[in-house]
Parts: structure tokens; sequence; C-alpha cells
């Protein structure tokens, strides 16, 4: 065990996977010498040789597209699109291409590529550097996106997504790389280092796609969040007073449908929480998820907490972005009905 | 409305003849036959400039085989050649008449380019990997793919390979080094450098070839490919099949106006071979040297093949809307049968009683694969597909969603 963050733990699921499996290789803009302007890659070209782990060109769509004809031959490439508001170039790759090979093909060639791509807000990056767009993924047939709330769980779910025999789309909050920021900006940034969820295991282990982790036990109400928001929703409880379930989903899509049904059917209120634009959002398929599962168990309207439907707004980034006093108020509302 | 002296106008390109007026390619002019010397294939890309804008030429207009591009093709070889693409275009008519019966509900012909998918192949390993749009039929003909699964799958019938799931002529063959066909143009360019890529990271010796209309080398996935393939050298040959219209838009559309696309390699530093598309020979000769330089570990080659789609883009199009109906005839560079067949005879390798019962044969083959696989079914009939079988290979195992939403369909 050591004490990892999220990009040390990241950096470590692919020495791992690499060390493991010479079909596995890495690329994206400034991955290979300079490892990545995130670090995720650091060192891994030098251990592993520059074709292995080496710079791509300025070209989402290239990028995309050369992953998919190498993991069609037989590799598993893993894939950095340097920030998730960059993959729009490689969309039509991913949901035309990645993700209907196999179908397309009846099961002739399939993609086991992994595209991994830092999201969403909290880093005074203005629109081109905040965005959420996992809805635009869990929206396509064929793709699985999965998105990481701990070193730990980042780790075990990218070893799980790099041995998957499907495109994954692995979203990494980059708010929480450095420790696990709670949205609580008046307090100092707690380190990783001091945070359960950063005793990570040196090698291999995974943890599993499609399941749920229950962050906090709670009796009277559920709140569903991943990445990011799990921290800013366990902060809101605990400032709350009320006794709430935190659960991270960690994968989208499949979701672990089960987690959630028992957990609302539990408690009977459910607050949804993420960043990314409210309508049309991932939030819409929980709530209407949890409202077909649990109707008759609900004491309460469905609450969401999100970003706005607006584009990100560079100085107002703390009004934008989902805090626990929002979620409290939410949580109130539910309690409340 | 009165303009200013100084005013800007925009310049839409169009097509010199429309439908009413008579074909015209005058003032094209084309180098000789056998003129255009053939460079050592690990010639610099520098120095190979100039071929973007020239043209291959083997084949002269009698028939007889010229200059230094001139391929060393057995006769037998030659006549396998001519055989399949006799083959592949009486399976392309046999294919569009059945729509026009109701039997399929699209087809996609590649009359007038047989030479490139047939040449091309047989100018590649077998083992190595296609990345074709959907006009390259004539590669799995020329791989001996069965006929009677292309037409099980634009039947979409029982023994489709697609399980019905595939618009018709999107075929796959993995064993046959066939890539899936996207109706999305230009995605395959990319993806064929990406393979390319694998390969030679794998110590492997298979190299990819891909093929794109030149309406496609628009798209940015095209250029993104050939950045890609410059940069790391990939073993691949790019094809750009220019048949003169994307649909209804001439290729001045797409940037051929002012320039070739072969010159598109110019920029790229990617060796930029132009050749008569419609000369086997010549598509056959440059094939051979882009493959040796792949396999040599020089990179990528990209040709353009110049030739005309003398069919419509599809069967939803009808060309007689956009262009005249005898500019196909009046094409320059003729037919690519014509041609084969033409050089043969030249060679005292073939007659025309031959020629005839070669058409008669293909024709024959066509038709008794065509009464089998119509059989087996056409589009529409009741139960080729069991509806649940819709869900899947979606994923490698069936989700939680997907079997649920297989449970509300009533299975």
């Amino acid at each position: 065990m050591a004490s990892m963050t999220m990009i040390q733990a990241l950096n470590s699921a692919l020495d791992v996977m690499m060390e493991r499996d010479p079909n596995v290789l890495t690329f994206g803009e400034d991955v290979g010498y300079f490892g990545g302007v995130f670090k995720v890659t650091e060192h891994l070209q030098k251990k592993y040789g520059a074709k292995r782990c080496f710079d791509a060109p300025i070209n989402e769509c290239g990028i995309a597209g050369a992953a998919i004809g190498m993991a069609v031959y037989g590799l598993r490439p893993v894939i950095e699109i340097q920030f998730a508001d960059y993959m729009y170039p490689a969309y039509d790759q991913l949901v035309s291409e990645a993700a209907r090979i196999r179908y397309r093909s009846a099961n002739d060639y399939t993609v086991p590529l992994t595209v991994r791509m830092p999201y969403g807000g909290g880093i005074y990056g203005g629109q081109t550097h905040s965005q959420s767009p996992e809805a635009l993924f869990t929206h396509v047939a064929g793709l699985k996106t999965v998105i990481p709330a701990t070193p730990y769980d980042a780790k075990g779910l990218l070893i799980s997504a790099i041995e998957d025999d499907d495109p994954v789309v692995f979203l990494e909050p980059k708010r929480v790389y450095n420790g696990p920021f709670d949205g609580r900006r008046d307090r100092p940034v707690i380190p990783w280092s001091k945070h359960p969820a950063s005793d990570v295991p040196e090698g291999y282990y995974k943890v599993p796609l499609g399941k749920a982790n229950i962050v906090r036990e709670g009796a009277d109400l559920t709140i569903l969040a991943y990445g990011t928001m799990v921290h800013v929703a366990v902060a809101a409880v605990e400032d709350s007073g009320i006794d709430a379930e935190v659960l991270d989903l960690r994968t989208l899509l499949p979701v672990d449908i089960d987690a959630i049904v028992a957990s609302v059917c539990k408690t009977g209120r459910c607050v949804i929480v993420h960043e990314a634009t409210r309508t049309s959002g991932y939030g819409a398929e929980l709530s209407a998820l949890v409202q077909e599962h649990c109707f008759y168990k609900l004491e309460a309207p469905i609450e969401r907490v999100t970003g706005f439907d607006t584009p990100y707004p560079h100085a107002l980034e703390w009004d934008y972005f989902p805090t626990p006093p929002r979620i409290i108020k939410a949580m109130r509302r539910a309690m409340e009905a | 409305m009165s303009r200013r002296s100084n005013a800007l106008d925009l310049h839409i390109p169009a097509p010199r003849a429309r439908p009413g007026d008579a074909p015209d390619f005058s003032g094209w002019s084309f180098p000789e036959p056998g003129e255009t010397p053939r460079p050592e294939i690990d010639a610099p890309a520098v120095e190979l400039r100039e071929f973007a804008y020239g043209l291959i030429r083997v084949l002269d207009m009698d028939g007889a085989a010229i200059g230094p591009w001139a391929p060393r093709l057995a006769p037998e070889a030659l006549r396998r050649g001519l055989k399949y693409m006799l083959l592949l275009r009486a399976f392309d008519e046999r294919m569009h008449r059945a729509q026009r019966q109701g039997k399929t509900s699209f087809y996609m012909q590649s009359h007038g380019e047989e030479a490139i998918s047939i040449a091309q192949t047989m100018a590649l390993d077998p083992s190595d990997m296609c990345f074709p749009s959907y006009r390259q039929q004539g590669i799995l003909i020329a791989r001996d793919y069965p006929l009677v699964d292309m037409m099980n799958q634009i039947y979409s019938n029982k023994h489709d390979p697609m399980k019905g799931r595939q618009l018709p002529v999107m075929y796959s063959s993995k064993k046959d080094g066939f890539f899936s066909i996207s109706g999305n143009l230009a995605t395959q360019v990319p993806q064929a450098v990406g393979w390319a890529m694998a390969s030679a990271y794998a110590g492997d010796v298979r190299i990819a070839s891909t093929w794109l209309g030149e309406g496609s080398t628009a798209e940015g996935d095209f250029h993104a490919a050939m950045t890609f393939a410059s940069v790391y050298r990939a073993p691949v040959i790019v094809n750009v099949v220019n048949n003169q219209w994307a649909i209804s838009s001439f290729q001045g559309i797409a940037g051929g106006e002012n320039t070739t696309f072969a010159a598109r390699g110019v920029g790229y530093g990617v060796p930029p071979l132009r050749v008569d598309g419609n000369d086997f020979l010549a598509v056959y000769a440059v094939t051979q040297w882009a493959a040796e330089r792949a396999r040599a570990n020089l990179g990528p080659t990209l040709i353009e093949h110049f030739t005309y789609r003398a069919g419509p883009h599809s069967t939803s199009d009808d060309p007689a809307r956009y262009r005249p109906t005898d500019e196909a005839r009046a094409w320059p560079l003729g037919d690519p049968i014509e041609r084969l067949k033409q050089h043969l005879m030249v060679l005292g390798e073939w007659r025309e009683d031959q020629h005839r019962a070669a058409q008669e044969e293909a024709l024959e083959t066509v038709r008794a694969t065509g009464r089998e696989a119509e059989k087996v079914g056409v589009l529409g009939v009741e139960g080729a597909h069991e509806a649940t079988s819709m869900f899947d290979d979606v994923y490698k195992d069936v989700p939680w969603h997907l079997r649920r939403q297989r449970e509300d369909l009533g299975a």
C-alpha cells in the first residue's frame, strides 16, 4: 500500500497494465516525453520506450481514429484527450465508429479502447477546460462511461476499463486530481494523504465496472453523485445534519441500478447532483430510473442540483459550481415535502 | 442593386457541363502512356512532388503496355483480373436490378471503377488489411469471398453475415482483411493509419490500404489521417478514388479546381502518385510500388485514382438530373474492362469469343448465386432474424438495461 493522489493512482494503473500486457500502449497530446499536462503518464515513456507512450499531433479525430485502428488490430490503446472539452473533433469516431464496430460487424471486429479525459470545473478553466460532457457518452449505445471519485477507485476502475473488451470513456474529475475538494472554498484543501481512499495497492487490482459504492450510509435521504460531486455531497451531508446516504455511482453506463433502487427505496427521498448542465443531463436519466423503480416508495419529488444551462462562466465559476449550500437547500426541500 | 467597382465576389465552383449540355473534357491534357518515370521505392518524398500533377499511364488507348511502370504480369494473372472485373460488373448490374425489383432497399455499383479495387487487391498481399469505402466490393470479389454471402448481406436475409444490422453493401470480413464499412465518410482513413501503426508497433509484416472518394477528402478525418500517417511513417496506402462526382457535386466542390487530389500529399510530405484509374496495369503498378515502399518501412503513399463514376451514386440517385447522360461514354480514358480486354487481345492472349464466354460465365455465376440467395430470402421476409437479436453485440455481454429492453420487446 502507498498513499497516492488520483494522478499517481492513474499513473500506477497505466504502469501496471503496460508491465503486464505488451498490447497496452498510450498516446495523446503532450503524453510522451512530458508525461501529460496533468502528469498522468509521467515516466512511462522513459520506462517503456517511446513506442508505448508517445506524443500525438493536436488532432483528437486522428487520436481516436488511429486508436480505433490499433484496437481493431488487437492492441489495447489508452488515449488521453487533454481536456474533455477538446473531445468534440473525436466525437464522430467515438460515437459512429468505436461504439458500433462490434455491432455492425456482427462481433467480427471489436474495439478494446480506453479514452481518458479530464473533465469538470472548479479550476478557473473557463468554457473550454471545465465541461462535463458525460451525458453525450451515456446517450450512445455501445460505449461505457466511467467516472472515479478517489485514487483507489481511479486505479481499479482504469485497470478494469483497459481490460474491458468494449470502448470505455474514462472521465477523470480533475478538480480532485490532487485532493478531495469538497466545495467548501473557505477551508484549506485537504491532501489525498489525509483521505482513507488514497491508500492504494501498488500492484494489480480491479474495481469492477457497473458497481456503485456507498460512501456514507444514511436512513433519511439518498444522494446520487459521481466524480468531484461525491466529495461535495459528503460535505453537504456533514453540514446539513440530515442522515443522508451518499452513493458514488462510479460507472454511469451500465449504471448500478440495484444499488440505486435499494438505497432510494430505503430512504424514500432522492437528490441527484452533477456539475454538467441540467437539461438532458445524466441526472435526467437518473431521475427517470428512480421514478420508474421507486415511485411507490418516494416521499418527496426527486431533486436535481446541477450546473446551470449556460456555457461555463469563467469569473462566475463559484456561482455556477454546485456547492454544499445548494445541495443542502435541495435536501431540505426533499425532507420538508 | 449597384455594385461597387472594388466589390468582392464569391466564387462557387461549377462543372462545365450540366444535363442537356454536351460532355466537355476539352483542354484536359495527360502525359502519354509510358512517359512518366518510375522512381526507386526509397526516393525521398520531396523528390516525388511532380508525380502529384502528372498521370501515370501504362496502357495506351490501343491496348499496348508502355514504359517503366508496365508491371510484369503473366497473361494468366491479366485474364484473372479481367474475369474478376467482369464478375464485379455482372454482380453490380444484377444487384442494382434487384433493388429496382424491391428485393432490397439500397445498392451501390462500382461501374467504371472496377480496375481500382481488383488490380489493387491483386497487387496487395492477401493478408494485407483493407479499410475500404462503400465502392470497393471488388476487394471481396478478388479475395474470392463467397458471392452468395455478399448477396445474403444485401438481402439482409437469414444468412446475412451482418445479421440484418447493416445497410446493404456495408460488408465486413475479418478473415479476408476487409474492414466493416461505415456510412460516415472517411472515418476509415485514420483507422487504417492506426491499424498500420499497430502492425509496425507489433513488428508484423502486413500493411494497410484504405480508400475514400475525392469528395470525402474534404472531411477532417482525411487530413487527420494524412498527418498521422506522415508523422509516424505508417505502412499504409491511402487511395483517393477521384471519380469526378460526389453524388451531385463535381470534384471542384471538394477542391479539385485549383490542384489535384494527389497534391494533398505534397503538404504532408507523403509521396503523391496520380494514376489513370481506368488503366488496370498502371493501377497495379503504383499499388505494387506503394506496397513495397510501405513494407520497407519507408512509410505511406497517397494515390489519386483518376476515374469516372459511370453509374449513379447509389440506387437512390439519378445522375441525369445533374450531369450529361453521355458523359461516361465521353470519358477520355475509356472503360477499364474494355481497355484490359484490348491489351490481352493485343498480346494475342484473348479473343472475342473467349471474352463473350467469360461474360456469359460471369452472368451465369451471378444468376445462379442470385437464385441461391433469394431462396434463403430477400429484404422484408418475416422471421429472417429474431427481433431480440438486435440486442446482441452492442457490448460483449448484454448489460441489465438492454436485458430489460429485450424483455419489454417480449422475449
